[in-house]
C-alpha cells in the first residue's frame, strides 16, 4: 500500500528498515537498540531480521559509540546512530565536533562522513533531569554538522531516509513526546528538499516560523487565532542547519510579521538567527520586530513546572497579539 | 615476564603468512612487575650496547624474538636507514621551526625506534591511526615527509589522501583517533579481511576517556586492532606518576585484552612485539596493548622548555640508550655495515634535509577561497551565501587601491 497512517515511531522504524535493506553498509548502532529496540522502540525488530552485525548493541560508552561510528565510516559504511536521550549527548560531543564535523574539510574533501546520529529530544514526557532538552544550537552552530528535526510521520520516514543517504555528518532530532502522533506517510512519494521548510498552514497576517515538536503546538496557535479572525501563516523549518532562509522570507514578505518559536532556549537559539537574518533581509517588508518565544535561560525545570517552561499555546498567541500590536 | 591475557582464544579467522620460525598463539601469563617504581621488565632484543640478547637465558622474550627470525643484515641496515632519515627530517623540521618557517613542531627525537620498529612491522593492506608525532611510522608508510609540514606551516590541516598509505591524517585531540582506529577494526573484521589495525597514543593519552572506551569497545567486539602507546615519560610538562598508578601495558588487564612492555628504544623488540600483536589480529585474536617504553629527547613541541619540567641527569640516562646509536654499534661489531655505508647514508640524509628545506619554503599559501571548499560533501545553503559575500568582497577591491 502506497499510503499508510503511521505513528512518528513507526515511520522511523521503518525507514530504518528500509535503509538496512537497500545498503548493507547501513549500521545501526547505540546502547539497547537490539534486543530492546531502543528504550523508545525505534529500531524494534531490526536486530532480530537483520543480525547482530547489522544492528549493533554498544558499551554504554557515548564517545565511543560516535567514536567508532567514525572509524566505520572511514572504512566504507554508513552508521546510524542512537544517542539514548538528548542529555546523554554531551559525552559524544567531543568526538562530533572536534572529528566528525571536520573530517571532510581536514582531509580536503577526500573522506565523506555519512553519519547519522538520531537523538530523541526535548521534553514534555515529564522525565527526569537531562531527559528533555533541546540542544539543537550547540550543533547546528558547528560547521560541518547538518541539523534537521522532522514534525511528522511523512518527514520522519523521507528525511531519515535522506539523512541516511547523505555524505555529510546528520544531527537528527526527534521530537520524543510526538512519537505516538499519527499521519500518513506516502511511501512511493517525491520527498521534499531535506533541507527545504514547508508551509504547514497558509495564512496572510503572520508567521509562524518552528520545528519539531513546537509545529503542532503552533498549528493549534494558528487555529485558535483564526476563530478570532486572524489569519497566521505556520512555517515548519525541518531543517535547523542550513535554515532555509529562502523559503522564510516568502512568507515574511507576504505576511510582514514572524515570530519564530522553539523549545530550545531563546538566548542564542535558532530563532535568534533566524530573527538577524530575516530582519536584514526583509527590513521594508516588516510591520513589527521579529519575535522570539521560547525556553528560558535556566536548566530544564522538574517535570512538574515544565509546562510553565515550554512554550504553550497561550504564549504563542501572545507573541502573535504583541507582533500584531505593532 | 611482561604478557598478560584474559582474552578467551579464539580459533584463527585466516591462515595468515607469519615469519618462518614464528610462535604459535601467546601463551597467557601473569605479569611480574610489581610497582610503578620498579625497573621497567621490557621486551628487548638490542642492549643499548649493541649487543643482541641471547634469547635461550632469557625466557621474557623467547616468545617474541621469532617475529625477527626472518630479519636479514640488509633489513637491519633498513631498519637503520629508516631511524637516521627520520632524525634527520625531524631535526630540520626543528631548525625550520626555529627560522620561523613552521609555525610549531612535535619532534620525535629519541622515539624513532618505537616507530620504525613498529611501522614496519605493517602490511601495506593494515591501517595506520596516528596522533601528531608519528612522523617515522609516516616516513614507513610511504607519505613523504614534506606532506607532514603542511599543517604545522599552516596550509592545510593535513596534506595527504589517507586512502594512498592507509595512513590517517594526524588527530590533535588527545586520544580521540583509538576509536576510529576501534571502528575501524570492526569494520575490517565485518568485511571478513585479514588486516589489522593500528593506534598510536601517548602516556598522557592513555588517562583519556577516549583510550579507555576504544579498550572497552575493542575488547567486547574483539577488535583486530593493535593499541601502540608510545610512553616517552612526559605528557607536555606532566611525569607518567601523573597519569597512572601501574605501569601502563598492565592496564589491558582489566579490560581484558594482553598489555607488553617492550623497549621502545630497540627498534627490533618493537619490530617483534608488534608482529605478535598483529598476527593475534589478524587471527582473530582481538586487541593488544603494547607500551613503548621510550624517551622524548626533545620538547613536547617546540612551544615549551623541558629544563623547566625535567632533570638533566634523567635525560642523559636516557641519551646512553639511544635508538640509533645501538644499532649502529650492532652492525659495526657484527660487520653489518662499514663507515663507508654510514657516510653514504649521511650524505642521503641531508640531501634529505635540503628537500625539506627547500619544499617548506616554497610551500603556497593555499587559496584564499579554501575556507569555504569541503565544509561540506552534500554543500549548505549558508556557506553559498557566504562564499559569495566573500567573493564580492574581494572583488570590491579589484583596481581599487
Amino acid at each position: 500500500m502506497a499510503v499508510q497512517k503511521l505513528t512518528i515511531a513507526k515511520a522511523l522504524n521503518d525507514s530504518l528498515r528500509k535503509a538496512l535493506e537497500e545498503d548493507p553498509k547501513v549500521l545501526i548502532m547505540g546502547e539497547d537498540v537490539g534486543k530492546l529496540g531502543g528504550v523508545f522502540r525505534i529500531t524494534d525488530g531490526l536486530q532480530k531480521d537483520f543480525g547482530e552485525e547489522r544492528v549493533i548493541d554498544t558499551p554504554l560508552a557515548e564517545s565511543g559509540i560516535v567514536g567508532t561510528a567514525i572509524g566505520l565510516a572511514l572504512r566504507g559504511y554508513r552508521p546510524v546512530v542512537e544517542i539514548q536521550f538528548d542529555g546523554f549527548v554531551f559525552p559524544a560531543y567531543d568526538q562530533i565536533v572536534t572529528q566528525l564535523a571536520k573530517m571532510h574539510a581536514r582531509s580536503l574533501g577526500t573522506i565523506k562522513m555519512p553519519v547519522v546520529i538520531r537523538i530523541p529530544y526535548a521534553g514534555g514526557i515529564g522525565a527526569v533531569e537531562h531527559h528533555s532538552e533541546s540542544p539543537e544550537t550547540l550543533f547546528a552552530h558547528v560547521p560541518g554538522l547538518k541539523v534537521v528535526s522532522p514534525s511528522n510521520a511523512s518527514d520522519a520516514y523521507w528525511m531519515l531516509q535522506q539523512a541516511i543517504l547523505s555524505d555529510d555528518p546528520v544531527i537528527f532530532f526527534e521530537p520524543k513526546r510526538r512519537y505516538w502522533d499519527k499521519g500518513e506517510v506516502d511511501f512511493e512519494a517525491i520527498p521534499d528538499a531535506l533541507h527545504g521548510s514547508r508551509v504547514a498552514r497558509t495564512g496572510t497576517d503572520i508567521t509562524l516560523a518552528a520545528y519539531g515538536p513546537m509545529v503542532k503546538v503552533c498549528l493549534e496557535a494558528a487555529a485558535a487565532a483564526a476563530e478570532e479572525g486572524k489569519s497566521v501563516e505556520v512555517i515548519d523549518l525541518r531543517s535547523m542547519s542550513p535554515v532555509d532562509f529562502d523559503g522564510i522570507q516568502a512568507s515574511v514578505e507576504k505576511t510582514r510579521r514572524l515570530v519564530v518559536v522553539h523549545e530550545a532556549p531563546v538566548f542564542l537559539g535558532v530563532g535568534s538567527e533566524i530573527a538577524a537574518r530575516i530582519t536584514e533581509r526583509c527590513f521594508y517588508h516588516l510591520e513589527a520586530p521579529v519575535l522570539r518565544v521560547g525556553g528560558y535561560h535556566a536548566p530544564y525545570p522538574p517535570a512538574r513546572l515544565e509546562d510553565e517552561y515550554l512554550p504553550g499555546l497561550d504564549r504563542v498567541l501572545d507573541a502573535v497579539d504583541r507582533s500584531l500590536a505593532y | 615476564m611482561t604478557v598478560e591475557s584474559t582474552a578467551a582464544r579464539k580459533p584463527r579467522r585466516s591462515g595468515t603468512k607469519r615469519p618462518a620460525g614464528a610462535a604459535s598463539a601467546a601463551k597467557p601469563a601473569a605479569a611480574t612487575a610489581k610497582t610503578h617504581d620498579a625497573e621497567p621488565q621490557l621486551v628487548q632484543l638490542l642492549t643499548p650496547e649493541g649487543v643482541r640478547v641471547d634469547v635461550a637465558d632469557n625466557p621474557d622474550v623467547a616468545e617474541f624474538a621469532p617475529f625477527v627470525a626472518d630479519i636479514t643484515t640488509d633489513d637491519l641496515r633498513g631498519l637503520y636507514r629508516d631511524m637516521v632519515m627520520t632524525r634527520r627530517f625531524d631535526g630540520e623540521a626543528t631548525a625550520l621551526q626555529r627560522q620561523g618557517e613552521l609555525g610549531l613542531w612535535a619532534s620525535l627525537l629519541g622515539q624513532e625506534a618505537a616507530q620504525i620498529g613498529s611501522g614496519r612491522a605493517l602490511r601495506d593492506d593494515d591501517y595506520v591511526f596516528p596522533t601528531y608525532r608519528e612522523h617515522g611510522v609516516a616516513w614507513c608508510r610511504g607519505v613523504d615527509p614534506t606532506n607532514l609540514l603542511g599543517m604545522f606551516r599552516g596550509v592545510n590541516h593535513g596534506g595527504w589522501d589517507p586512502t594512498t598509505n592507509n595512513f590517517h591524517l594526524y588527530t590533535i585531540v588527545i586520544g580521540s583517533q583509538t576509536l576510529h582506529a576501534t571502528g575501524y577494526a570492526m569494520g575490517v573484521a565485518k568485511d571478513g579481511a585479514d588486516s589489522a589495525v593500528i593506534a598510536y597514543f601517548g602516556d598522557g593519552a592513555s588517562s583519556q576517556g577516549d583510550v579507555a572506551e576504544a579498550f572497552t569497545f575493542s575488547a567486547v567486539y574483539n577488535s583486530p586492532v593493535v593499541f601502540f602507546c608510545q610512553n616517552n615519560q612526559w605528557a607536555i610538562s606532566e611525569p607518567t606518576e601523573r597519569q597512572m598508578r601501574v605501569p601502563l601495558y598492565q592496564r589491558a588487564q582489566g579490560f581484558g585484552f594482553p598489555g607488553v612492555r617492550v623497549d621502545g628504544n630497540d627498534v627490533l623488540a618493537c619490530l617483534a612485539v608488534t608482529r605478535w600483536a598483529l598476527e593475534r589480529a589478524r587471527r582473530g585474536e582481538g586487541p593488544t596493548l603494547v607500551e613503548a617504553f621510550t624517551y622524548r629527547m626533545g620538547a613536547h613541541t617546540t612551544s615549551d622548555d623541558p629544563t623547566k619540567y625535567r632533570r638533566d641527569e634523567e635525560t642523559a640516562a636516557w641519551e646512553a640508550k639511544d635508538p640509533i646509536l645501538r644499532l649502529k654499534a650492532h652492525l659495526l661489531a657484527t660487520g653489518g655495515a662499514d663507515e663507508a655505508y654510514f657516510e653514504q647514508l649521511e650524505v642521503e640524509s641531508e640531501a634529505l634535509g635540503k628537500r625539506v628545506r627547500e619544499v617548506v619554503r616554497s610551500m603556497p599559501d593555499p587559496d584564499t577561497m579554501a575556507i569555504f571548499e569541503n565544509v561540506y560533501a552534500d554543500g549548505h545553503a549558508l556557506v553559498d551565501e557566504e562564499r559569495a559575500q566573500f567573493a564580492a568582497y574581494l572583488a570590491s577591491f579589484e583596481g581599487g587601491e
